[in-house]
Order: structure tokens, then C-alpha cells, then sequence
């Protein structure tokens, strides 16, 4: 037998035949098909049963009610909560991007000592035991050698148990240093105490005014609780309630408002006393409800000057007056103020000027008015009995200064953390420990923050996420995020009731991370001595249920509790000086001749919290493209400037300065120059990092006189083609 | 005239010629042979081999009896594999579900120690091996067929409820997926419609129904994303 090239060509003819009838063929078609159609490294998403928890989002201060759709364990998405009294089923960009907060990369997984240099990034895992015998033991140290006071805490709110507990380990261990970031919320706090005489702060029935004057709060920024404000802005427009937007930018507030009036930035207290002026001048006021009036506008008239005011403000005097008339003229006008979301100081001057227009049109604690909410603390602990060593330290004076001196109206001021490092202070800082702030990024001068904190021997984070602040770290003692605890969440953000939001563990906690409010108590127990006997709980969930008392059930229940029957600072306001000082831009007009002012987007988050990659997709290409950010100029300025859109340009402040991209932008007043916040993170993940610029780099503290609050709305600047 | 005789002369000698290179059934024969070997060999890679290479074996966790457990129940399948409030169908019982009645060991076989010990006093769910999971593009309404065309779980997954082992899990190694989709007959041929759970099976079981929909404009048919998500 003769095997040729036929009776190979035979075999073949035979395989092919046979294989034809054989299943191999049309069984690989179906699975090469089935595989190209599900490759295997594509996520398939387990199948589960599907059920919804209700609890609150604590991102920002608006406390919205959430509903967390789950498969099995795993969180899938976030949406609002129907019938919530905040936000009624609706929902912001952020709290929709929360999932990816909690399982993102940018989370801290476990409780970390600094092995390399400060700010290089290497970490080493260590227990929860260690890290708390870290901290207790530096803390023996400091103390032991008297020296307690220079410890201090940081911390994003002073509202709610964990606050509360963080401000009470401070004092046990004897440090008066707890501070808080700057927010509007301690200058509203201030104008409420002078002006109704008690502590308390503001809440406005937005709902049911029917004529609004807003001194650039970014109504539909994120202002307050933001779904509430966007539900109110359509109100607004549904039932065409005038809505005057006063900022010197097209916002999208003021876009969504009835009327845009771009005012001199800087110069809103001054038109707010205009209108007030006129109001008194033409009798259009009701003023059942102020005291001292006759003195005060004795005092106004005499300083004010319509054209004066006019000139000063950039609106012209007829249009001051139809604002007075249809201010004064309306049922239930209500006046609000707060810049962008309203979470920095205005200065005290421009706040109560506001205030005192809603007085003045005698809206006060009424239906459609401003309401003036008694603090009312629900945390009823038995106060701290520091021992002995504590007591010493105690009787120092404050770093920040706050609540001494010529700030013996402020109650915390972070903003003068930097400068007091720098040697201001009155005694250097041995430790820091933060918590829900992220200092290095969010404070003025941010820059200049970091590199002081580099002075503090021993900074300890609790930030759930790796940012600017926890890269600075020595030890980082990771917080839950709040998808996997129990945190009460008092909402003040404008509403015109006080209400507590409840977060509830939605999800097992995902990494080894540990709740602050249980990391403070472990650390009191191994403190040991009076600083243990000043935490009586054994664990935070008791405290918290303890402490929330008869409110527990029904935020169990609801996930929320809304105070019904409103308790009043005063129904009357007192007015006494007009004269207090303004707040001017930092540097000289001469060299600096554009004006830089911070605006706020909802699409970026600007506090502790980083911007999430879902909302950072939505940023325009105005704002950033690639890694440049933009500041906004009107073509006018720009043209004088040699200056085109798109161009690249040097920013300069007296701060700092900054590589930046022209955004020619007609809705900006000439001379003004524009940027947002939020951006410019070094730390987080590739979404978030090297984009933009960090305004707050550029922009420093400046203290309102009255008070020490930092109340810097922009800073002068000058703009250089690259 | 003479160009035909000429070429009628050719043929002529072609013939003789294969005659002459003679007794030409050997090689031939060869040639058959060899097309019969290749024949054969690919039959066989292709009815035997090919299934073997294609699939791969899996052991569930630990053995199971389905016909004890029905024996035990009141509600049949429904017992276990249940419909939620919300009408999406259970699947494979979760733990909890389990540890209702074993919280403790019940009985004495290996596979009930293996279970108790390792899963329900360590709390961790059993990686069951799903026998019937369709690909992920597959979108199967359990409420549609059970509840609504109250059809019952024989017709699709056969009398597994009476089976007292567990069969070991057979995956495809291409796909992944289970060989109860395709069906153990690796020529697709079925005697019961719990033999496969292809597409042509769904779309016979309708047809046989006379359930043809006609979601579709185009086709005068069900839409390809009634059952495509």
C-alpha cells in the first residue's frame, strides 16, 4: 500500500466529511459566539434579592433622606426618599455618586503609620490596637509633661454626638484647641445673637415667600439643602415669584432667577443698607418688629446717599429704589444671603444688613418669613470634670485665639491656623488630629497650611478617603463613611424647622475601618484615669440611642425628626450700629487690577468631601479641560489684556499664582475674574487629582473685623498671557 | 472531418491507457481507505473526543438529596426555591434559608456535617454550582412561566426534586456556562424539554403554545429584547 499525495489529499477529504457530520463545528460556532458575546472578563453583577433602606445623607449639610437599593449586601444605587421633608424623593449629583465614595479607590482600608518621609505616601498596615496605643501613648507624653493644650482637633461641623464626643475627649484630656472649618453657620450664629439677643441661628419658609431677594446664594448652586432649593426654584417659577439674583456673575442661580442684578463684588452689604435706606426714607417700613429703629435710621440716612450707594454698588438708583418698593411692597418678602452654597462667612456687616431688611419688612418667624431658631442641643451630657493635669492646660488661651481678646466673638477660627503655626500663635502645636475636614485643601491659603502643619509634630486623620490632609498624616485612623454607621445629622442649611437626620449602617463596613465615634471612646478607655470616667458608654450606638433619647423610635422609624413647634430666639430685633467695618479684598489695585472672586458649582464639591468621578464628567469644558481649569473674564477685560479664550495665562495673586485657561464669558461684570472651587486636589484618585486649580491657594484669609471670621470673598489679581 | 477521427483517436488511447496502467482497484482502494480512516478518526474526534475536551467537571461543596427534602417539606419546590414579595424568583436557597431547620447537625450523613460545620457555624454562604444559569444577556421571568402560564419546574429542570445525589457540575470551558443550557446530548438532539435550554427550546415551547407575541413591527414577532436585555 502506497500512501501518495491522493491518499492524503483522500484523508483529509475524509476528516473534513466527518467532521462535517460531527457536532464539533456547529457546537464551536454556538460557543465562540456565546463567549464573544459575554467575554468572561466582563463584570456580571450577582443576582439577589432586592430591598431598599432608608437613612440620611450626610455629604453636605442639606441632611436629604435617602433610598439605598440593594441586591443581597451590596448597595446598588442611591436614590432620594419620597416623602422626606427635606428633599421628597428628589436627589443631588453628589449624594447619587455616594456608592462611589464607599467603594471607590480613594478609601482608606485600614489603620496606617507614615514609614516614610511626611507627605511621601508610604504606609504601613498596622491593628486597631496598635494605632490606638500610638495615639495614647503620645498623648500620655504631652500630658504628663503639662503640656496638654497643644494638642489640637480639627473637625468639619461642632453639631451631632460625634462632634459632641470629639470635642469632649479634647476636653477631658485638657485641650481648649477644638476647632471647627469656617462656615457661615458661626457668623449667622453671631448676627442672630446680636440682633435678636440669644443664641440661635436663621431659617427661612422659602416655600411660602412671595418676593426674594438673594445676595448671591446660589439658589440653585447648592445654597442650603441644594434638592430643597431646586424644588423651591421651581416653585418660584411655577407660581412667577420675582426672584432677584444680586452677584456679580451669571450663576445658574441667577440664570434661573427672575432678574439678574450684577452687583460690584464685595459691595452687597452695601446695597442691602441701600434698600434699607430707602425703605426707611419713603415710611414703606412695618417695623412692628424692631427695636431701636428710630436711632438706626437716623444713623442710615445720614450715611447713606442713594447715588452714593448706587456708584458704590454698580446698580443704578432707580433700580435700588423699584427693589425697596417691591421688597417693601410684597406680602412676605424674604431676603437671604450666604455666597454660592452659603458655606464660608459673609462679613457680620452684610449679614445683618440682610437680616435687617426681613426685619424691616416684618417677616420675622412667620409663614414665608426669616426665622430666628433657638439653639436648642438635644446632647444633654454631664459636663466634663477635667483632672488635674487636664485643668492646667485648660487655662490657656485658645491657639485660634477665639473667644478671647479682639475675637471674643468667634468661636472657632481654623482660618488663623496656618498664621499661628507660622509663630502668631501663642505656643506651638505638638499634635494635631482632624476629622471630617480636610484642612490642607479647604482653608484660605491652603499652600501655606500645609506647609505649616509640616511644623506639627503629629497629625493623626480620620478621614475615610486619602486626601491632602491624610497625605500629611503620621497615623491614619480610618472613620466609616456614612453608608456604614450610625451618625445623628442635625440639619440647620436654612430650613425653617430644626430636624435631625439618622444614617444607619446600610452596608457592612468594607474595609477595616472604624466608626469615630467608637475610636474616641476605645481611646478614652485606654487614656484611662478622669478622661475614661468622661465617657460612661460602652460602646457609640448606646450613646447615641441614649442621648437621642424619645427622639430614637421615631428617627428609627422615619429616619428623621422635625421639631413641629419652632422655638423662637425673639420675635423682635434690635438694631444698634450701622457703622460696623466692611471687608475689603486683599491686595493693591494698582498692581492687581482685576478682581478674583470664587464661585460654587453643584457639579463640584468643595468641602472635606472630593468630588466624585461620576460628577466630575459633568464639570463643562469651561471649567476644566484635560488638567487646566478655567477662570471666567468678559471678553472686554480679556481683549484689553491681549488676551483670547482658550489662551493659557498666569494668574497671579497676592497669594500665589497659578497656570490657568481663558474662559471669555459675557455674564461676568468687567474687571472681574472668576473661578470655581473644589478643584486642584493632589491627593484622590486620577479623577480628581492635578485637575483645575485649588482656589483657595490663591485667595487668603481676611478677617472681618467685628468678629475674626475669615469673610474674604475674593482677592485681587492680575491676569498675563503665557 | 480528419480533427474528429484525430480526437476520437485520443480518447480511444486515454482508455487504453488506463487499462494498461492495469489493476488500478489497489490504488484506488487506498484512496477509499484513507478517506474512511480520516472519516472515522474525525467522527470520533468530534463525537467523542471533543465533548471530553470541551467540558470540564466540577463536585458540588458536599452532596445533596432533593428527594429528602421534599419528602420533609410541605410546599413542594416552593419550599426552598420560593417566589419573593416582589415576585423575583429565589433561585438556590440562601443560608439563612437553610439554617431555619439546620441549625444543628440533622442526621448523620457526611455531607450534613460538612454542611453544618463549615457553613452554617462559620457563616458562610455555600458556592452552590448552578445547574440551569442561563448567560447574563438572558433575561427569564420565573413569575411569567410558574405563576402565569402555571407551568410546572419538571417541564424545565426535569426531576431533579427526585434525584438523591448531587451530579457533579459539568461547565463548558469556552463559555463558562452550564452543560444543562446546551444539553448532554452533544448533538442537540432532546427526548424531554427539560433536555436542553437553548433558545430554539424556549422558542418551541411558545410555538408548541401558539404564545407567538408580536412586540415587534419589524418582524410581526416578539422583540429580540423581550428575553435580550
Amino acid at each position: 500500500m502506497k500512501v501518495d499525495r491522493r491518499s492524503f489529499l483522500s484523508f483529509v477529504i475524509g476528516g473534513a466529511a466527518g467532521t462535517a457530520l460531527s457536532p464539533l463545528p456547529w457546537k464551536l460556532m454556538d460557543d465562540s459566539s456565546i463567549w464573544s458575546q459575554m467575554w468572561p472578563w466582563t463584570p456580571v453583577p450577582p443576582d439577589g434579592e432586592v430591598v431598599y433602606e432608608a437613612s440620611t445623607c450626610s455629604l453636605c449639610p442639606g441632611g436629604c433622606g435617602i433610598s439605598v437599593r440593594k441586591i443581597d449586601n451590596r448597595a446598588v444605587k442611591i436614590e432620594g426618599q419620597k416623602g422626606h421633608p427635606i428633599n421628597d424623593g428628589g436627589m443631588c449629583m453628589l449624594g447619587l455618586s455616594g456608592l462611589q465614595l464607599l467603594y471607590g479607590p480613594t478609601r482608606i482600608k485600614s489603620p496606617m503609620k507614615r514609614i516614610g518621609e511626611r507627605g511621601e505616601g508610604k504606609w504601613q498596615k498596622i491593628s486597631w490596637e496598635e494605632a490606638i496605643g500610638l495615639v495614647t501613648k503620645k498623648l500620655t507624653d504631652i500630658r504628663d509633661k503639662g503640656e496638654a493644650h497643644t494638642v489640637a482637633a480639627i473637625s468639619g461641623s461642632d453639631k451631632g454626638t460625634v462632634p459632641a464626643l470629639f470635642k469632649r475627649f479634647m476636653t477631658a484630656v485638657g485641650s481648649p484647641n477644638f476647632m471647627c472649618t469656617p462656615s457661615r453657620q458661626f457668623a449667622d450664629q453671631l448676627a442672630v445673637n446680636k440682633l435678636f439677643g440669644g443664641a440661635g441661628y436663621t431659617g427661612f419658609d422659602l416655600e411660602n415667600a412671595d418676593y426674594i431677594l438673594s445676595f448671591g446664594s446660589g439658589i440653585a448652586d447648592g445654597w442650603g439643602a441644594p434638592v430643597r432649593m431646586f424644588k423651591v426654584c421651581s416653585h418660584w417659577k411655577e407660581k412667577n415669584i420675582p426672584v432677584v439674583q444680586i452677584e456679580p456673575r451669571l450663576s445658574n442661580s441667577a440664570a434661573k432667577a427672575s432678574r439678574w442684578l450684577p452687583i460690584n463684588p464685595g459691595t452687597e452689604a452695601d446695597l442691602a443698607l441701600g434698600i434699607a435706606a430707602v425703605m426707611l426714607s419713603k415710611n414703606w417700613v412695618e417695623g412692628d418688629s424692631v427695636s431701636g429703629l428710630r436711632k438706626w435710621k437716623k444713623d442710615l440716612l445720614a450715611q447713606f446717599d442713594l447715588q452714593q450707594v448706587a456708584q458704590i454698588t454698580g446698580v443704578d438708583a432707580d433700580t435700588i429704589v423699584e427693589l425697596a418698593k417691591g421688597f417693601a411692597k410684597a406680602n412676605r418678602p424674604l431676603a437671604i444671603c450666604g455666597r454660592g452654597k452659603g458655606q464660608k462667612a459673609e462679613s457680620l456687616r452684610e449679614t445683618m444688613a440682610v437680616y435687617a431688611l426681613n426685619a424691616l419688612a416684618d417677616n420675622l418667624n412667620q409663614t414665608g418669613g426669616m426665622w430666628a431658631i433657638s439653639e436648642s442641643d438635644y446632647i444633654d451630657w454631664p459636663d466634663v470634670r477635667p483632672d488635674k493635669l487636664a485643668s492646667e492646660s485648660l487655662r490657656q488661651p485658645r491657639f485660634d485665639g477665639a473667644g478671647s481678646g479682639q475675637y471674643a466673638e468667634a468661636r472657632y477660627l481654623a482660618s488663623r491656623l496656618a498664621q499661628g503655626l507660622e509663630g502668631d500663635g501663642p505656643y506651638p502645636l505638638q499634635m494635631l488630629m482632624v476629622a471630617d475636614a480636610n484642612p490642607c485643601h479647604e482653608l484660605p491659603d491652603a499652600k501655606k497650611v500645609q506647609a505649616a502643619l509640616a511644623k506639627i509634630g503629629f497629625i493623626v486623620s480620620f478621614s475615610s478617603f486619602q486626601d491632602e490632609t491624610a497625605a500629611m498624616a503620621d497615623l491614619l485612623l480610618p472613620n466609616h463613611v456614612y453608608l456604614e454607621r450610625y451618625e445623628d445629622v442635625p440639619v440647620g442649611a436654612g430650613l425653617p424647622q430644626p430636624a435631625i437626620g439618622l444614617t444607619k449602617p446600610i452596608v457592612s463596613p468594607q474595609f477595616n475601618t472604624r466608626h469615630l465615634g467608637e475610636t474616641l471612646l476605645a481611646l478614652a478607655k485606654t487614656m484611662g484615669g478622669g478622661i475614661a470616667e468622661a465617657f460612661v458608654w460602652d460602646d457609640y450606638e448606646s450613646c447615641l440611642q441614649e442621648t437621642l433619647a424619645d427622639k430614637w423610635d421615631t428617627l428609627m422609624e422615619d429616619g428623621v425628626w422635625v421639631e413641629s413647634d419652632v422655638d423662637t430666639v425673639s420675635n423682635s430685633v434690635k438694631l444698634a450700629a450701622v457703622n460696623q467695618p466692611g471687608v475689603n479684598a486683599e491686595g493693591d489695585p494698582s498692581s492687581f487690577p482685576l478682581l478674583l472672586v470664587p464661585y460654587d458649582s453643584i457639579r463640584i464639591s468643595s468641602g472635606y468631601i472630593g468630588d466624585a468621578p461620576f460628577m466630575i464628567k459633568t464639570v463643562a469644558d469651561t471649567v476644566i479641560k484635560g488638567k487646566d481649569g478655567f477662570v471666567e473674564i468678559n471678553p472686554q477685560t480679556a481683549s484689553a489684556a491681549g488676551l483670547s479664550d482658550g489662551d493659557l495665562a498666569t494668574l497671579t495673586t497676592p497669594r500665589g499664582a497659578a497656570a490657568v485657561r481663558v474662559h471669555c464669558f459675557e455674564g461676568i461684570k468687567p474687571g472681574v475674574i472668576a473661578m470655581v472651587q473644589g478643584l486642584g486636589h493632589t491627593a484622590y484618585d486620577g479623577f480628581l487629582a492635578g485637575k483645575g486649580v485649588n482656589i483657595n491657594e490663591l485667595i487668603g484669609p481676611v478677617e472681618d473685623p467685628s468678629s475674626g471670621y475669615d469673610a474674604a470673598w475674593g482677592i485681587r489679581a492680575k491676569l498675563a498671557k503665557a | 472531418m480528419s480533427t474528429l477521427d484525430e480526437k476520437a483517436t485520443e480518447v480511444m488511447d486515454d482508455d487504453a491507457a488506463h487499462k494498461k496502467n492495469g489493476n488500478d482497484s489497489g490504488a484506488s482502494g487506498t484512496i477509499i481507505l484513507f478517506f474512511i480512516i480520516g472519516f472515522a478518526a474525525s467522527m470520533v474526534v468530534g463525537w467523542v473526543v471533543f465533548p471530553k475536551l470541551l467540558y470540564s467537571q466540577k463536585e458540588q461543596p458536599f452532596n445533596f438529596n432533593h428527594a429528602l427534602h421534599v419528602e420533609e417539606v410541605s410546599d413542594g419546590c416552593e419550599s426552598c426555591h420560593f417566589f419573593r414579595d416582589d415576585g423575583s424568583f429565589s433561585g438556590i436557597p440562601k443560608l439563612a434559608q437553610c439554617t431555619e431547620c439546620h441549625e444543628e447537625t440533622m442526621g448523620e450523613s457526611e455531607a450534613e456535617a460538612v454542611f453544618v460545620e463549615q457553613y452554617v457555624w462559620k457563616e458562610r454562604e455555600v458556592p452552590w454550582l448552578s445547574y440551569s444559569r442561563q448567560p447574563d444577556c438572558v433575561f427569564f421571568s420565573h413569575a411569567a412561566h410558574i405563576k402565569g402560564a402555571e407551568m410546572d419546574c419538571v417541564t424545565c429542570h426535569g426531576h431533579i426534586g427526585e434525584s438523591e445525589s448531587a451530579r457533579p457540575y459539568e461547565y463548558n470551558r469556552i463559555t463558562g456556562y452550564s452543560r444543562d443550557i446546551w444539553g448532554k446530548n452533544i448533538a442537540g438532539f432532546k427526548k424531554n424539554s427539560w433536555d436542553r435550554m437553548k433558545m430554539d427550546d424556549c422558542a418551541q415551547c411558545h410555538k408548541e403554545a401558539g404564545l407567538i407575541h408580536m412586540s415587534s413591527v419589524q418582524t410581526n414577532r416578539d422583540a429580540c429584547f423581550v428575553c435580550h436585555k
